[in-house]
């Protein structure tokens, strides 16, 4: 695992270098295996201890998910939904979290530089004292997954447990599953175990059982094994050909270079004006009428 | 568990019927997600709901809650008239050949011999016929109409398609598709496991639904190969070390079974003990039942136990009835039991009626509860609004609260389900004033004791002469207590053929149960746990995760009861010459000069298999049985009985009322509820994110589920115009909780006896105290009715009327 022990960073928000590295990081992915959950929220609540999570006991509103929704508190969730397959029930159970995107929404819609990170390895992590609480990573997530925490005004998620990563551990969410529905390694190992998982699943059945890894989203690090695979949104609503939002892709995409360009025209405009028309200077008939408005009258 | 955990991961088909694996025992799923991913196996799922279990399995069955012995006996049926059973494991291994006597007859859905008025058989006709010599008759062929083949194909044959969709409600279709992948394993390339737990065993005939998926892992030859089996899974860590250290009212340690008074004498207690084999060279293990109650007398009073006193035999208890939970609380309600030790036992919850429990509580002078957290029993005299409302001015039961560690706080060991007994560490020290169970009873045995020595008392032998060998009197290591259950010589034992050749030294722990005796020259606690704590140190503490040829077995991971053996009846997985059924599923063989292989073999290792001896040593016949003769009270063929409540009349015997021998006292029988007052067939579960009573302390488990919710189906949902989320009252004819509703697809009404049966889904998580918001016990509406043989109270099926109620004023 020492090769996957690397935190360098590969892009951060808001800034346009990419940090030189010595070394190059293989690229890491969980796998989970949808098939294999039997929805026993171990993950979830390994995701609380390991990360000292404390989220408020809810209510129950006559669903199996508690709580109803990703929190601050709560960055993992086992999503429940029963599925009425030409009379053949299907209780299809998805643990929702940060898919680790490789090219991460977030990141991109991101103002605050080093406020998200995308480790070399492909983890995207936020950095809490960068975070300004401004709310566009919610905006720039295909998959609505940051939540903005109303104690301290800072955006968080799941952070692929990067401080375990980082020692050759595997995520507490993997650790901790029975079935070893969610697994760990690089994302070349992951893709291979899919394969085996996914022809299992075919002769099983399931002729569309796959493997999502979404390309609308440069393929994510966080990927699942799918009976369903030509319906994700059968699970929950994950969607079908996530994409960042038009709206970030224009903002800091497209849009960006024209509004630079915008205050480079406006700097050039303004030293043409100085240039032919000389400085703005103030007159005596300015500055009575400036005293005539503030009710001051000579 | 006749296999264990780790071999599931070897079966090609597994059925998980009453249970719900995935939900209750997620670790232990493992295995059948390995058996999917790795063998290809298929998984069956039958419950009344669609559970988690069955959201990764290969096909679901919906079935009635309380109806399995019909879809087992439409099982039988099934494989008997499709001839798929494996035929020469049948004819040798069981005793399908065996002739019985003329007597016997079933009728009407009851069998020879009932008794109405005491609600009980005679049960003398239900036996084998025998020879001069004693030995039980045979028919090789199978062919005779008397032997037990033939009888019990024709006991099943009223289980058609029809009729047992009729009762349970499953799909004909889905039922028949499950009973082709089950019976497809009647091969010896193929196995079939059987995973069950409560949703069995609490129901008032909950051994016979055990024993009818035996018999079917009988005819298919699943018993005694890998990924085969009868496997319960057991719903505490260590409730498999409770049962086989006998804490039970009418149990002494490895099974042996405490006196009644009817046996004054040592030598009667004996005679319907120690069975001799009732066919040719056949082992009849309990043969030697003397030599393990010896060393157990002797692990008790030591030199107090003599030949001459019979080895103490009047020492120990002599039961003129069984009490069993259920008689002591009903003991206590009728005011004959004063005082009551609760030891890691929260019965105001686990137990039926809590409206009779907390009436018999208040009639207690005393109570001590022992517990590391603060229980509903030990506070059932405060008011806690209406999810306790009870007026503690009017209770006068003085209650105790000794808090206690828990497991992660002391050394010692724990027996899983696969019967392994494996020893930890102790992790933490307790908190605050909490101390060990053992200091706890060590201390009161101790004050007891010196009251005794002072005062006499009318026999206060048993107390004053108990061995209490330990260093410190008032805290026995738990190492001491492993050496002394796993027993010691006491005296040396020469070699028989050879005098001046010492084979068992005085002082020396003892090695193996098979050289236990009963001269006295030995003592073990606990016959089946010899084994545990030799010379060579602590087996339990091994981790060698070796596991030869793959097969799940780890024989140097801790120790396996008996013998560090790992699969049951392994000889069965042999033929009658000793070679593996198959090549895939073997075990053991014979090598021409003794039985070897992966596992300790479960048979006399030199014993050639030319001598006929069967692979079921335990059993006097040497073959396992599919008709039980007079061991189980209800029927030596499972009979498909109603629950005591139940939406429906038995469609086989419309007259009888529930399990016809069940125990049910009197004031409990008139509050049963009828169908027409209570139209809906509920039952009562654990969810996967608590664990009983106690995890609802645990902030963490309380985010994860943390309100009581019941169960129903959009149906029903419709029909009583209830919402998900909506406030309900769920009633029975014992009282009334109330809960937030889920409405449902994976619970869908049943088409029974022709109409249609709702179902309410009851988990049973949530109390009046912990972290989690308060609720009601589910047991506040269950039936206080036990199994006939056993006594288990039916929490899986009794009957409720809901209604949707407005939320209360918070």
């Amino acid at each position: 695992m020492a090769t996957l022990q690397s935190l360098d960073i590969k892009r951060r928000s808001a800034t346009t270098e990419t940090p030189p590295s010595v070394r190059s990081s293989i690229e890491v992915a969980k796998l989970i295996d949808v098939s294999k959950c039997i929805g026993c929220k171990a993950c979830q609540a390994a995701c609380y201890e390991w990360n000292d999570l404390h989220e408020e006991v809810g209510i129950n509103i006559g669903l199996y998910e508690n709580p109803h929704d990703l929190t601050d508190k709560t960055w993992t969730l086992m999503r429940f939904t029963e599925f009425d397959n030409k009379g053949n029930l299907e209780w299809l159970i998805r643990k929702d979290g940060c898919m680790h995107c490789d090219d991460p929404g977030c990141l991109k819609a991101c103002p605050a530089p080093g406020a998200i990170v995308q480790y070399q390895n492909g983890i995207v992590d936020f950095i809490s004292e960068n975070c300004i609480g401004c709310g566009y990573c919610v905006k720039g997530c295909p998959f609505n997954i940051p939540r903005i925490s109303k104690a301290d005004n800072k955006a968080y998620k799941c952070t692929l447990c990067s401080d375990r990563v980082s020692v050759g551990q595997a995520p507490a969410c993997a650790k901790a599953c029975p079935t070893q529905a969610i697994y760990f390694g690089t994302k070349e190992e992951m893709k291979v175990h899919a394969d085996g998982r996914i022809a299992d699943l075919k002769e099983r059945g399931y002729q569309n059982a796959g493997l999502y890894d979404p390309p609308g989203v440069g393929g994510t690090h966080v990927m699942y094994v799918l009976h369903h695979n030509d319906q994700p949104q059968l699970y929950s609503d994950l969607p079908k050909d996530p994409k960042i939002s038009p709206l970030v892709q224009f903002w800091k995409g497209g849009f960006k270079d024209v509004a630079l360009f915008g205050f480079g025209l406006t700097a050039l405009l303004g030293f043409f004006h100085y240039v032919t028309k000389g400085p703005n200077e103030v007159e005596r008939k300015d500055e009575e009428a400036a005293k005539r408005l503030s009710g001051d009258r000579p | 568990m006749t296999n264990g955990w780790n071999d599931i991961k070897n079966a090609d088909v597994i059925t998980i019927m009453g249970g719900n694996a995935a939900e209750a025992h997620p670790c232990g799923f493992k295995w059948v997600t390995e058996a999917k991913a790795h063998n290809k196996a298929k998984l069956i799922v039958v419950d009344p709901r669609f559970t988690r279990s069955a959201a990764v399995s290969d096909l679901y069955c919906p079935i009635r809650q309380g109806s399995d012995i019909a879809w087992l006996g439409g099982l039988i049926n099934y494989i008997l008239e499709n001839d798929k059973t494996q035929k020469q494991y049948v004819a040798l291994y069981t005793n399908a050949a065996f002739i019985v006597k003329p007597g016997y007859g079933f009728k009407d859905g009851l069998f020879v011999g009932y008794d109405e008025q005491r609600r009980d058989y005679n049960r003398a006709e239900w036996d084998y016929e025998l020879d001069e010599q004693g030995m039980a008759k045979v028919d090789p062929t199978l062919q005779d109409p008397r032997c037990v083949y033939q009888l019990m194909k024709q006991h099943y044959t009223r289980y058609t398609v029809d009729m047992v969709s009729r009762i349970t409600g499953s799909p004909k279709d889905k039922m028949v598709k499950a009973w082709e992948m089950i019976a497809s394993t009647g091969t010896p390339e193929r196995s079939h496991t059987s995973m069950y737990a409560l949703g069995w065993t609490q129901h008032a005939k909950g051994s016979q639904n055990i024993r009818a998926m035996a018999m079917v892992q009988l005819l298919l030859g699943n018993i005694g190969i890998p990924g085969g089996g009868m496997n319960a899974l057991r719903g505490h860590s260590n409730i498999q070390g409770l049962t086989d250290l006998g804490l039970m009212s009418n149990l002494i340690p490895g099974y042996l079974t405490l006196a009644n008074d009817r046996e004054p004498d040592y030598a009667t207690y004996m005679r319907s003990r120690q069975f001799k084999p009732m066919r040719p060279n056949q082992t009849s293990f309990w043969q030697n039942y003397g030599k393990f109650f010896v060393s157990f007398q002797k692990s008790m009073f030591g030199a107090a136990a003599t030949k001459d006193n019979d080895w103490a035999y009047d020492y120990l208890p002599k039961l003129d009835v069984v009490y069993d939970v259920l008689r002591a609380f009903e003991l206590m309600h009728q005011g004959k039991v004063n005082g009551y030790f609760c030891q890691g036992f929260n019965p105001l919850l686990s137990f039926p009626n809590k409206k009779k429990l907390t009436e018999a509580l208040t009639k207690l002078k005393w109570l001590v509860v022992m517990d590391p957290l603060k229980t509903e029993t030990a506070a059932f005299w405060e008011n806690h609004g209406e999810h306790n409302d009870v007026d503690p001015t009017k209770i006068q039961t003085e209650v105790f609260m000794l808090p206690t560690s828990c497991f992660a706080e002391e050394d010692g060991s724990l027996t899983n389900s696969s019967r392994w007994i494996q020893w930890h560490w102790k992790a933490a020290e307790p908190p605050g004033e909490a101390k060990t169970d053992i200091d706890i009873m060590a201390s009161l045995y101790r004050r007891m004791r010196a009251m005794y020595a002072k005062d006499g008392g009318a026999f206060p032998d048993p107390i004053l002469n108990l061995t209490w060998p330990y260093i410190d009197p008032d805290k026995p290591l738990a190492e001491e207590l492993a050496k002394e259950i796993n027993g010691k010589v006491l005296e040396d034992v020469p070699d028989a053929a050879d005098p001046t050749r010492i084979v068992l030294r005085a002082g020396q722990q003892m090695p193996a149960f098979a050289l236990l005796r009963d001269d006295g020259k030995t003592a073990a606690g606990c016959w089946i746990y010899t084994g545990v704590y030799t010379d060579a140190g602590n087996m339990m503490a091994r981790r060698d995760t070796n596991d030869p040829a793959d097969r799940g077995l780890f024989p140097n991971w801790a120790f396996s009861w008996p013998a560090n053996r790992r699969i049951l009846y392994n000889r069965a997985s042999a033929d009658k010459d000793g070679k593996p059924w198959s090549h895939r599923k073997r075990l053991i063989e014979w090598n021409g000069r003794a039985w070897g292989g992966f596992d300790v073999p479960d048979f006399g290792v030199a014993v050639n298999p030319t001598a006929g001896t069967m692979p079921f040593i335990m059993n006097p016949e040497g073959v396992a049985r599919l008709f039980t003769r007079g061991m189980m009270r209800d029927g030596p063929f499972p009979e498909h009985y109603e629950p005591f409540e139940s939406p429906i009349a038995n469609p086989l015997a419309p007259k009888i009322v529930g399990n016809p021998v069940a125990r049910v006292f009197k004031a409990d029988m008139e509050v049963f509820g009828k169908a027409s007052d209570f139209p809906l067939a509920a039952t009562t579960y654990r969810l996967t994110e608590h664990f009983h009573f106690w995890s609802k302390h645990v902030p963490v488990n309380a985010v994860l589920q943390p309100e009581l919710f019941v169960e129903i189906s959009e149906e029903l949902a419709k029909e009583k115009n209830i919402s998900k989320g909506d406030w309900v009252r769920v009633r029975s004819n014992r009282g009334a909780i109330k809960a937030k509703a889920v409405v449902t697809k994976r619970i869908k009404p049943l088409v029974c006896d022709g109409k249609p049966v709702h179902i309410v889904g009851i988990p049973l998580h949530w109390g009046f105290v912990g972290a989690t918001k308060k609720g009601f016990g589910a047991n506040t509406l269950t039936p206080y009715v036990g199994d006939a043989n056993i006594e288990t109270p039916e929490y899986k099926a009794f009957l409720v009327d809901i209604e949707r109620i407005s939320p209360p004023v918070a």
